[in-house]
């Protein structure tokens, strides 16, 4: 008889007894040893069907293809720059990806971006040996001037933006500051008026902590609501973004 | 230096706030002082601003005095930079901002002539206390000078001799007598960014700082030790202004003893 | 000679309090603090991150790199003088030994993982309490674990085993005393340390590993607890 020991959402730690029998598949997260399903990390208790898995609840950045993040310049030499991914890899962005201008052969590369900026770029490659390559070309692919970079839990990321971006949108609306998220855990934001900065600031680092009770999004409206004194629109009427 | 961070700090100054909302010349709050912790030590304390958290653990031991001061014990103030507090501390020997911490704070204590060197002579010329003061950072979130003085201070308060006989130091049975301070030293360090200067730095600031004043201060406004950092030079106005800013916020340091 | 008491009372199966907690320093990927008695073993993880120097570096996998420290005021008698020593050095080698069988780094080339534990009190049993501490904070750092890693001394103190030596029982002198640290992957059943300083007889050896297991199981309630606490979902 396959016992199930765990519920949805419950925290399990490394090595604790998910599953007694084989109907249930081990997925993410989770092996199988024996008849039994062990949880192979810290995470949340997920059921898909048959299948348990487990979410990340804290892990850093590993890069994935198709990834849009943000980077800092660390290094610029003859053919390309060399990036900063908040990873234990940096990326490199080549000539050719740069921008959609024509960069002469042997042109002095600080003029696009030098040692220091930030910009948003996508991940194009890696490769086994976790080499980056990334591009700047693409819709609101960008060098991010002014405002600041903060780091969040990369397992965080989407409920900082939200289905469709609607968290992140509403977090715009609410504060007028410009914010990028980018999945390995680096936000930008830029506000006009200090105190809305803070705020969006303050907004990201509260969907961490709660990010898995429910009815977040509510409450993350009631807060900016009560923080500004506005009303904010319905999500529905959010333009449908990605970032 | 990180151009567009230092614009951005600078931006936020103008305007008359810092990275956390935090007015130029506000301490983080909560600060708090925590003594006795560890039982292995002949004191401790553990001090926390914000999210900085600094331990500091008192070690006496005896030795032979300085033979200009045969009379006198002294105070050894060591700082290990112990990597588990900040991703950029590496292991190792000291490094100079290690070295700088522990200087920077044992002047502090023995330029205030906090304690009384001659009480703590056992022999003259053969055998004096030492007290080894011990600093290593839990949590580094900026401003470890400050923390660390503090809490050195506040286990200092806290200490009692052990009891020493027949050559050896019995450590677990303490004397009833405490060490006595004449003076307790405060230590404030007030950074100048772009115009404006700030008081209990973030990370980030001591990052795109221009200077930065250490001053320790007794109770009645007597300076007694001065320490200026950053790569860039101040005028005699700015150091007076730094020091009054410093002797202002000191009164706040004390209070949370 | 018959060691009929232990010294603070405890039965011989007993292991001092235990206090656990996780999340303890801010800036680590992932931290926790392990007391057990008087012994108090903090640690902080910070990976996996670039790795430097680069011959250092293994390109199939990640690295594990522990470094275990015990504070200038953390004896109880004399003051340790900093930077380190040979034991230190060798108990850093063998937490590393204990660890990294739970661990998969394969995700991870040419990067590491650093523990770092430092111990502000000593009162024996101190690299399990490291162990203990270092295996929480590889859990909240994210990393994928098979198990959690639990580790205890089991000592024979005379004619007894007792579970978890104090100061006092390791300094025994009125009969032979053998201290045996011991780490544990609590799930799977396997040893991953084990030393011995003293005397002990073979046959004895079956009992100790088992008093070993017991206790461990123990320890990854307190372990579990203490990471659960962390991550309640209000």
């Amino acid at each position: 008889m396959t016992k199930l020991l765990v519920n949805e959402k419950d925290v399990v730690v490394p090595g604790e007894l998910l599953v007694e029998g084989m109907d249930y598949l081990p997925g993410f997260g989770t092996y199988r040893e024996g008849d039994n399903i062990y949880s192979g990390r810290l995470g949340l208790v997920t059921l898909d069907g048959r299948t348990i898995k487990l979410l990340k609840l804290s892990g850093r950045y590993s890069p994935k293809r198709n990834d849009t993040i943000i980077c800092k310049v660390v290094d610029v030499n003859f053919s390309g720059w060399r990036l900063e991914t908040n990873s234990p890899y940096s990326a490199m962005l080549s000539m050719k990806d740069a921008t959609s201008e024509f960069i002469a052969r042997g042109a002095d590369l600080t003029q696009y971006y030098k040692i220091g900026d930030n910009i948003i770029c996508k991940i194009t490659n890696v490769t086994s040996q976790k080499l980056i390559d990334v591009t700047m070309k693409g819709p609101g692919l960008r060098k991010l001037m002014g405002g600041r970079i903060v780091p969040i839990n990369t397992n965080k990321v989407p409920r900082v933006i939200g289905k469709q971006g609607s968290m992140v949108s509403m977090i715009k609306q609410a504060t007028n500051a410009r914010i990028m998220v980018g999945q390995n855990g680096l936000v930008w934001i830029q506000g006009d008026i200090p105190a809305m900065e803070l705020l969006a600031v303050r907004t990201i680092q509260k969907i961490e902590d709660e990010a898995h009770v429910s009815g977040l999004t509510d409450r993350i409206k009631e807060f900016l609501e009560k923080e500004t004194g506005t009303t904010l629109g319905g999500t529905s009427n959010v333009v449908q973004e990605t970032n | 230096m990180d151009d567009g961070l230092r614009s951005h700090v600078l931006e936020l100054l103008s305007k008359g706030v810092r990275l956390d909302g935090r007015k130029p010349l506000d301490y983080r709050q909560p600060i708090k002082v925590e003594t006795g912790l560890y039982s292995t030590a002949c004191a401790s304390a553990k001090v926390s601003i914000g999210d900085t958290e600094v331990v500091v653990g008192i070690k006496f031991e005896v030795g032979t005095p300085y033979p200009d001061n045969p009379d006198q014990g002294t105070i050894i103030v060591g700082a290990e930079l112990v990597p588990m507090s900040n991703p950029e501390f590496e292991l190792g020997p000291p490094s100079i901002d290690a070295i700088e911490l522990a200087r920077v704070v044992d002047r502090g204590i023995r330029e205030s002539k906090a304690i009384d060197f001659k009480k703590l002579c056992i022999t003259k010329g053969e055998k004096v206390w030492m007290v080894a003061i011990d600093i290593i950072p839990f949590n580094d979130a900026g401003n470890l000078f400050d923390a660390a003085a503090l809490a050195a201070l506040a286990a200092l308060k806290t200490a009692k001799l052990p009891s020493y006989a027949d050559g050896t130091i019995d450590y677990k049975s303490s004397r009833k007598e405490k060490l006595v301070l004449n003076h307790e030293p405060i230590s404030v360090t007030v950074l100048k960014i772009g115009n404006s200067f700030v008081v209990d730095p973030l990370i980030e600031e001591q990052k795109v700082l221009d200077a930065r004043l250490t001053v320790a201060s007794l109770k009645d406004g007597t300076l007694c030790a001065l320490q200026k950092g950053g790569d860039s030079p101040l005028g005699s106005e700015e150091i007076l202004q730094m020091v009054d800013i410093a002797l202002d916020k000191a009164k706040e340091l004390r209070g949370a003893l | 000679m018959s060691y009929k008491k232990r010294i603070d009372n405890r039965s011989f199966d007993e292991m001092r309090k235990i206090e656990a907690k996780v999340g303890v320093i801010k800036r680590a990927d992932g931290s926790a603090s392990f007391k057990i008695g008087n012994t108090w073993a903090y640690a902080a993880v910070y990976g996996p991150r670039n790795l430097y120097p680069k011959f250092l570096q293994n390109p199939e996998k990640g690295i594990l790199r522990c470094n275990y420290n015990m504070l200038p005021f953390s004896s109880s008698s004399d003051r340790v003088r900093p930077g380190g020593s040979r034991r230190s050095k060798e108990i850093s080698m063998v937490t590393e030994k204990a660890l990294s069988p739970v661990l998969n780094l394969d995700d991870f080339p040419n990067a590491v993982v650093d523990v770092f534990i430092e111990l502000p009190q000593t009162e024996a049993g101190s690299r399990c309490a490291g162990i203990c501490a270092a295996s929480m904070a590889l859990a909240d750092a994210g990393l994928d674990m098979k198990d959690l890693v639990c580790a205890v001394s089991v000592g024979r103190v005379d004619d007894k085993l007792a579970v978890d030596l104090d100061y006092s029982e390791e300094a025994y002198e009125d009969g032979p005393v053998a201290d045996i640290p011991v780490a544990m992957l609590p799930n799977l059943g396997k040893i991953s340390l084990l030393q011995m300083d003293g005397l002990v007889k073979k046959e004895q050896l079956q009992e100790v590993l088992d008093k070993a297991k017991k206790a461990c199981a123990e320890i990854y309630k307190i372990q579990k607890q203490a990471l659960k606490e962390k991550y309640r979902v209000v």
